[in-house]
């Protein structure tokens, strides 16, 4: 088969089953509904509580999926000690930001639920890596640790207007405004100089650790050293400097939990990879397990460049009304089996782009 | 090469210099021609003038790399970029201005008349006060002078376009000040240079 037809998105979808399936992650196929109420209930895990919703023959309130993890979550059951994993490629339907309208988006991505441990964060991540080096070797996957950002937090103030306001500053390393910030809740100096500190330090993984204890001072130990250890495993994996620590990756602080992260491919404006641990959404859904996992927004590969054909097709095969229909099916499939591409034609269609004319 | 959207007008030109400075020059920039692209191949460096409303969108779409825009852009739109230095230029302050005799009695919604409605929505949510938004693109001191609205939320310089329609400040919503704006994205594959840049940058402002 020619791999030049198929599209980044198309390439990428084979690519990462293959990657999954390795893994020991089984394909999780879900309907493309689910009742409106259990994603109202839960809205704040949503990217936009905007859903396209539409009534079932029996009257129930139905909406098109505008999530894959709540599903899996809520299709689910606990086994102490045993873990479900699972991959999906599915289509979710959401609200554009440019647009305002709805649009679907094609996602894939894993879920690893149950008793998860070190190894399984770090094969979550290792997989997170892998999925962005099948799509282009330009990458950067950053990764930060809520544990470490609560507890910076905390040590600065408890407030929780001012806690909002600054994991805003935080993600968008806005260090001017954190400042005025720390100043407006009479945050000490020495705090304040520490939580902006904090929030330049990112990149290498070894320089963030070693900033980050001597910033940190006892009260983040435990996250610290969850860190340390994940760091000497991501050693392991091949090109081990496109994986580094940044703070700045914040996601909902009330569903997700200890690691989060992103990941950037060169070209692509906006992060295509996105997940974490998500142990507090479990707790909201009466789950007693831990849950980890990430999705690959597909669509926005469309923005990796892709070299435009100068033709259409390479021959323009022109017949008559009273060419013989055997002869133009002889001449195409001599022109295909010599590797060209064919459009059989009567006349010249006005916009079709072609190498060389053969009128037969 | 490094893309950077500055806007257009004085405040641009002042942000150039400190790019300038900063070592990423591009002669090429002070010719007077229509060309809206500039670029040094040595210095691996492109500007261009954009409208300064739309810095930030160049920005997030990841068109520029680096960008300056106002404060009053960033909190209206709220694009996902990485605000990376408030380059203290370009100072101003957003207000809600009304005729001097005004008084809101909070008895009836207010009648609010600007080109900033997530700003003025998210402020006034944040008092609890009702509003009605009327949504206006030029012109904002007429609304209240035609009864349009009781006040006006808009970008306050000198105050002398108020005072010479008989209106005043009633309240401060926040300072705004000129920031140096990055891709989120382009962030992580230009980080040694946008650092380079941002700590001379940093350098210059703590200097002023």
């Amino acid at each position: 088969m020619d791999e030049r037809i198929f599209k980044h998105e198309e390439k990428a979808i084979f690519s990462l089953r293959s990657l999954y399936r390795k893994y020991g992650y089984l394909p999780y196929k879900m309907s493309k509904f689910e009742e409106y109420e259990y994603y109202i209930r839960n809205k704040d895990f949503l990217i936009s509580d905007r859903i396209i919703t539409f009534n079932d023959t029996n009257g129930k309130l139905l909406a098109l999926k505008p999530d894959v993890t709540l599903s899996i979550v809520k299709n689910g059951e606990d086994h102490p000690g045993c873990k479900q994993k699972v991959y999906y490629n599915e289509n979710i339907y959401r609200i554009s930001e440019t647009t305002g309208q709805y649009k679907e988006i094609m996602q894939a991505g894993v879920e690893c639920i149950g008793d998860i441990g070190m190894y399984d964060i770090f094969e979550v991540l290792s997989l997170a890596a892998q999925s962005l080096a099948l799509i282009s070797e330009d990458y950067i996957l950053q990764i930060s640790h809520l544990g470490i950002l609560s507890a910076v937090l905390n040590d600065a103030c408890t407030d929780r207007n001012f806690t909002q306001k600054a994991i805003r500053y935080i993600s968008g390393k806005n260090v001017h405004d954190l400042s005025r910030l720390c100043a407006e809740y009479s945050v000490s100096a020495d705090k304040a100089q520490m939580l902006t500190a904090f929030t330049q330090t990112y990149g290498k993984r070894d320089l963030v650790i070693a900033k980050l204890e001597a910033l940190c001072g006892g009260s983040a130990d435990a996250a610290l050293l969850e860190l340390k250890t994940l760091s000497a495993l991501l050693d392991t994996l091949p090109h081990p400097e496109r994986i580094v620590f940044d703070f700045s990756v914040v996601n909902n602080m009330s569903y997700y939990n200890g690691i989060v992260f992103t990941g950037f491919l060169k070209g692509i404006s906006d992060g295509v990879l996105a997940g974490g641990q998500y142990d507090k959404l479990m707790q909201k859904l009466q789950r007693n397990s831990g849950a980890i996992g990430f999705a690959v927004y597909l669509d926005l590969l469309e923005q990796l460049s892709v070299s435009s054909a100068a033709y259409d097709v390479d021959v323009l095969l022109l017949y008559s009304e009273n060419t013989d229909p055997e002869l133009v099916c002889e001449n195409v499939q001599r022109l295909i089996a010599e590797g060209k591409t064919v459009s059989a034609q009567k006349s010249i269609p006005c916009k079709l782009r072609y190498k060389t004319v053969l009128e037969i | 090469m490094l893309n950077i959207a500055l806007p257009k007008g004085r405040l641009g030109e002042k942000v150039y210099a400190m790019f300038e400075a900063a070592g990423y020059e591009c002669p090429s920039i002070k010719e007077t021609n229509r060309k809206l692209i500039f670029e040094n191949e040595e210095k691996q460096v492109r500007y261009f003038w954009v409208k300064p409303s739309d810095v930030a969108i160049y920005v997030e779409r990841g068109a520029a790399d680096l960008g300056v825009a106002g404060k009053d852009i960033l909190l209206e739109y709220e694009p996902n970029v990485y605000e990376l230095l408030d380059l203290q230029l370009g100072k101003c302050r957003m207000a809600v201005a009304a005729p001097a005799d005004f008084h809101d009695d909070g008895e009836r919604t207010l009648r609010v008349a600007t080109k900033f409605t997530n700003i003025a929505a998210n402020y006034y949510a944040s008092i609890g006060r009702e509003i009605d938004i009327i949504k206006l693109n030029g012109s904002i001191e007429l609304a209240p002078i035609l009864g349009l609205s009781n006040v006006i939320v808009d970008i306050v310089e000198t105050g002398a376009t108020l005072k010479e329609n008989n209106l005043t400040v009633m309240e401060t919503i926040l300072p705004i000040s000129a920031r140096l704006i990055a891709n989120k994205s382009s962030f992580q594959f230009h980080s040694e240079t946008m650092e380079e840049i941002l700590q001379s940058l940093r350098k210059q402002v703590d200097q002023r």
